[in-house]
């Protein structure tokens, strides 16, 4: 890349260069802006989890557990699933690219409310700041599941600050839902309807539904929680008349459809690079968006798939499991319409590619195996083991993750304005792919052996495996550090991207990179089907330059 | 390393048969499924890949015929899956009306397992091979989760209810047992083992060592201690109903409700007497909770049970599945 056009600078006025100054990103209402409030803040989260993983990992690769204490394993585990489920996978993927790209891909100038944006940073931030401080101060040892009348009354540590964190940054994404939902309701250019629309935002709809309907009944399960700790109301706790197993049917109820606010999206950016990715119009676009709404639908009333053991009627959990198989239906659809999608393609190998495909394994196989969990009778033996680790790990991290790099890769140019180095970014998705299987895999053995999870300590012909894990998740680590360096990097030294440098459809892609404080010059009129390639001939790599290949950026925009 | 590398694990009872067949079943679709997404997925990205940079895809819309097969098929198997795991499940929540019982307390963090013969132990347990076991559990505490990985067993064991879990042994050895529901600090240290031995062993096993007296037993003098007797006369003319005959019948309440007088309304009726009251009688029961412990409401309860006739066998806590059984030994004691 030698002759790439490096020299190149960013001229016109877009959302970075139009003010400058703390102030003017710390009261901005653009939501682009707080898109990159979002990425810093969740960003930290991500690596604050992540050292916590590390921690998890090298505390198993001895039976005995040397590295830490018990009661810090615990901890460890607990924050790791707190900091990484309520302040990193949750608000990923809607917060920094919905933010960024629900109001450009529908043809707006903003979301609806973008002061009420803005104010989702700030009590985001706040509820990070009271889990940071729970962490700080002690940390707390519930398990991220908060399972009472261990949380309400057994356990020393910080429990409430915890959950006072979990409630405020809800409520964060509560009001990011609710915005998503008015936009896409009201401010869609003209000539886009419902049909029209990019399968990103409707996952970014079905996520929102789940997020406006479920995060209040989670912020009111732990608020009892509290309750009974401070007060001792009896709510949960035997002792004191309460009902443990109310407790869990209330968190899964908001729980469960929470791995569908981490995986909707993801499988909304898989879309957009599938396509893009292989020139072509998306495979039964019909069935796909039909497959999000399902999924978020049916994905309410599953909850109790958590409970088999757990002493609830059988006859509930026959319900459940039939539905928990019913909801494997639409995701189903969506992994064959994406293969379907790629077969007489135009299959480019790009970065994002890798992710998208990448997304795509890792899901299957994260989704294959919850069928094994739905089985209630099989469920019965690999129930809180390393079994069911694996599978949401393969979901949550090999989805959502995955789902979440990829789409940042995507869009990076459209965002920073720059490329960055093709060769290192697939090279890094490899070394991610690879790392997380490695990492996950032995897990899924581990859990058919029968290893409990959240076990500090372990028999030791466990440890071959768990050895073989804490290798995969040292490699998964370079392949996590690597592209927040070359991105980072890429920001100053990255060659100029043009407005379209994939090029790709979508409406994000007919402005500027990065786009001006506005978006759009003029407000864009719709008149064509989402990823269109066949009627857009208007959308061509200009004359190729040798060395960048398929990614040649434009001269200047 | 000591351990070496197992892969699948050991498989020692009748119930681990039966996961098993399941699990390579569900193992097999998946693996066919899987296999078929991702040669599909590299094939077409090989044969398909980007020859020119503005090279485009082929205009395909979709296909009615093949979403349908793809909501279809995956719904019928899936629902082989549904109902095979059921019955498999539905076995599992059903002990077999004869087994031998035993009774589990859990606490932080330790085991605490009652023969009714009287044998007590903690962390371990021993059972004699083809038979059918029955635990009846309950915690003192948190919840507690009883996993035995080679019985391919487990069930939460939770405060203030009883649980049950059942197996039947089919080889001698000695088995991992695992809390398997995190419940704390030692949560990884709540482990021990399940030691299945030859029947005539585990008589001799049984014989040995201190034996204080039967569950029933400890039960009938805590029954006197607590004076109990006083109200709950053998004739039904005392201020509490007969307790004879009473598990596993059928109650009638203050307000026409009817219960089957299972573990868990034992368990209730002694902890909170004023839950439900039997008809004909009035809320003069003093609440017992907090003072007796767990251990002690399982004697109680086991004294109880002595007092039925041997058909009477209430269904299972959650499923009121009534089941008939022929006629056992029974253990008298008055």
């Amino acid at each position: 890349m030698s002759t790439s056009p490096t020299a190149h600078t960013l001229r016109h006025e877009n959302y970075l260069n139009v003010s400058y100054g703390v102030k003017s990103w710390l009261l901005t209402t653009d939501h682009k802006r707080i898109a990159l409030l979002y990425l810093v803040s969740i960003t930290l989260c991500f690596f604050l989890g992540g050292v916590f993983a590390v921690l998890i990992r090298l505390n198993l690769l001895t039976p005995q557990g040397n590295l830490v204490s018990a009661e810090t394993y615990n901890k460890l585990f607990t924050m790791h699933g707190v900091v990484m489920i309520f302040f990193f996978l949750i608000p990923s993927i809607p917060t920094v690219l919905g933010n960024f790209l629900v109001p450009m891909m529908i043809g707006a100038r903003d979301l609806a409310f973008p002061r009420l944006n803005l104010a989702t940073w700030y009590i985001f931030n706040l509820g990070a700041l009271f889990t940071l401080y729970a962490i700080v101060t002690g940390g707390v040892d519930t398990g991220w599941t908060f399972y009472t009348p261990y949380s309400s009354l057994y356990s020393n540590t910080h429990v409430v600050t915890t959950i006072v964190g979990i409630f405020i940054a809800g409520f964060s994404s509560i009001l990011t839902g609710l915005n998503f939902i008015a936009t896409i309701h009201t401010m869609r250019a003209p000539g886009l309807t419902w049909f029209r629309l990019p399968l990103f935002i409707w996952a970014h709809y079905a996520t929102s539904l789940i997020m406006v309907l479920g995060t209040p009944v989670v912020a009111i399960t732990l608020a009892l929680v509290a309750l009974e700790r401070v007060f001792h109301l009896g709510i949960f706790n035997p002792a004191l008349g309460g009902d443990p197993l109310l407790f869990q049917h209330l968190f899964w109820f908001y729980s469960h459809p929470a791995v569908y606010i981490m995986v909707l999206p993801a499988m909304g950016v898989t879309t957009e690079l599938i396509t893009t990715f292989a020139r072509k119009k998306l495979f039964g676009y019909h069935f796909v968006a039909a497959a999000s709404l399902g999924i978020a639908v049916i994905g309410f009333l599953v909850w109790g798939h958590h409970m088999y053991v757990a002493g609830q009627s059988p006859y509930a959990a026959m319900i459940f499991s039939i539905l928990s198989y019913l909801v494997a239906i639409p995701s189903g659809i969506k992994v064959f319409n994406w293969t379907a999608t790629l077969y007489k393609g135009s299959v480019s190998w790009a970065t994002p590619m890798l992710y998208g495909l990448g997304f795509i394994g890792l899901f299957v196989m994260g989704g294959l195996t919850g069928l094994f969990l739905a089985a209630m009778g099989m469920d019965v033996h690999v129930h809180d083991t390393y079994f069911v680790v694996a599978h949401f790990h393969y979901i949550m991290v090999g989805g959502a993750v995955m789902g979440y790099l990829g789409g940042i890769h995507y869009w990076w140019p459209k965002i920073s304005g720059r490329l960055y180095p093709e060769a290192l970014a697939r090279f890094s998705a490899i070394v991610l792919f690879v790392g997380f299987n490695l990492t996950f895999f032995p897990q899924f053995i581990l859990g058919y052996l029968g290893m409990p999870r959240r076990y500090h300590a372990y028999p030791p012909e466990f440890q071959v495996l768990n050895v073989l894990s804490t290798a995969g998740a040292s490699i998964l680590a370079v392949g996590y550090v690597l592209p927040m360096c070359y991105l980072v990097w890429s920001m100053r030294y990255g060659p100029i991207a043009g407005p379209n440098p994939w090029p790709a459809t979508g409406l994000e892609w007919q402005t500027p990179s990065p786009p001006p404080p506005h978006n759009f010059d003029v407000t864009p009129v719709v008149s064509w089907e989402p990823y269109d390639f066949a009627n857009r001939p208007d959308l061509k790599y200009p004359a190729p330059v040798p060395e960048l290949g398929h990614l040649q950026p434009e001269a200047q925009d | 390393m000591p351990g070496g590398l197992p892969l699948f694990p050991e498989r020692a009872s009748t119930m681990a048969y039966r996961v098993d067949e399941l699990f390579f079943f569900l193992l097999g679709v998946s693996l066919l499924i899987s296999l078929l997404v991702f040669v599909l997925i590299v094939a077409f990205s090989v044969k398909y890949r980007r020859r020119a940079p503005n090279e485009i895809g082929a205009p395909i819309e979709g296909s009615i015929k093949l979403e349908t097969f793809w909501i279809v098929v995956p719904l019928i198997l899936t629902m082989v899956m549904f109902g095979w795991s059921a019955s498999l499940y539905m076995s599992m929540q059903n002990p077999p009306p004869q087994a031998m019982e035993i009774f589990v307390v859990g606490k932080q963090w330790m085991w605490k397992l009652q023969h009714p013969e009287g044998q007590m132990e903690i962390n371990e347990l021993h059972v004699p091979l083809e038979r059918d076991i029955k635990l009846t559990m309950t915690s003192e505490d948190v919840i507690h989760d009883f996993f035995v990985p080679a019985f391919r067993v487990k069930t939460d064991v939770l405060p203030g209810r009883y649980t049950t879990l059942w197996f039947h042994p089919t080889k001698t050895g000695r088995y991992h047992l695992f809390c398997a529901q995190y419940c704390g600090t030692n949560h990884a240290a709540m482990v021990g083992w399940v030691t299945v031995m030859e029947p005539a062993e585990f008589e001799v096993w049984l014989a040995g060592g201190p034996i204080p007296g039967s569950l029933a037993e400890a039960g009938a003098k805590l029954f006197q201690q607590l004076a109990c007797n006083n109200c709950h006369l053998s004739s039904g003319k005392g201020r509490g109903p007969s307790l004879v005959a009473l598990y596993g019948s059928k109650v009638r309440l203050v307000g026409g409700q009817t219960v089957v007088a299972d573990d868990n309304y034992l368990r209730e009726s002694i902890l909170d007497p004023r839950a439900k009251i039997v008809a004909g009688y009035g809320p003069d029961m003093p609440v017992f909770q907090g003072l007796v412990n767990e251990e002690q409401v399982l004697q109680l309860i086991a004294y109880i049970k002595s007092l039925a006739p041997p058909q009477a066998v209430p269904g299972q806590p959650g499923a009121a599945a009534e089941t008939k059984r022929p006629a056992g030994q029974t253990r008298r004691l008055q």
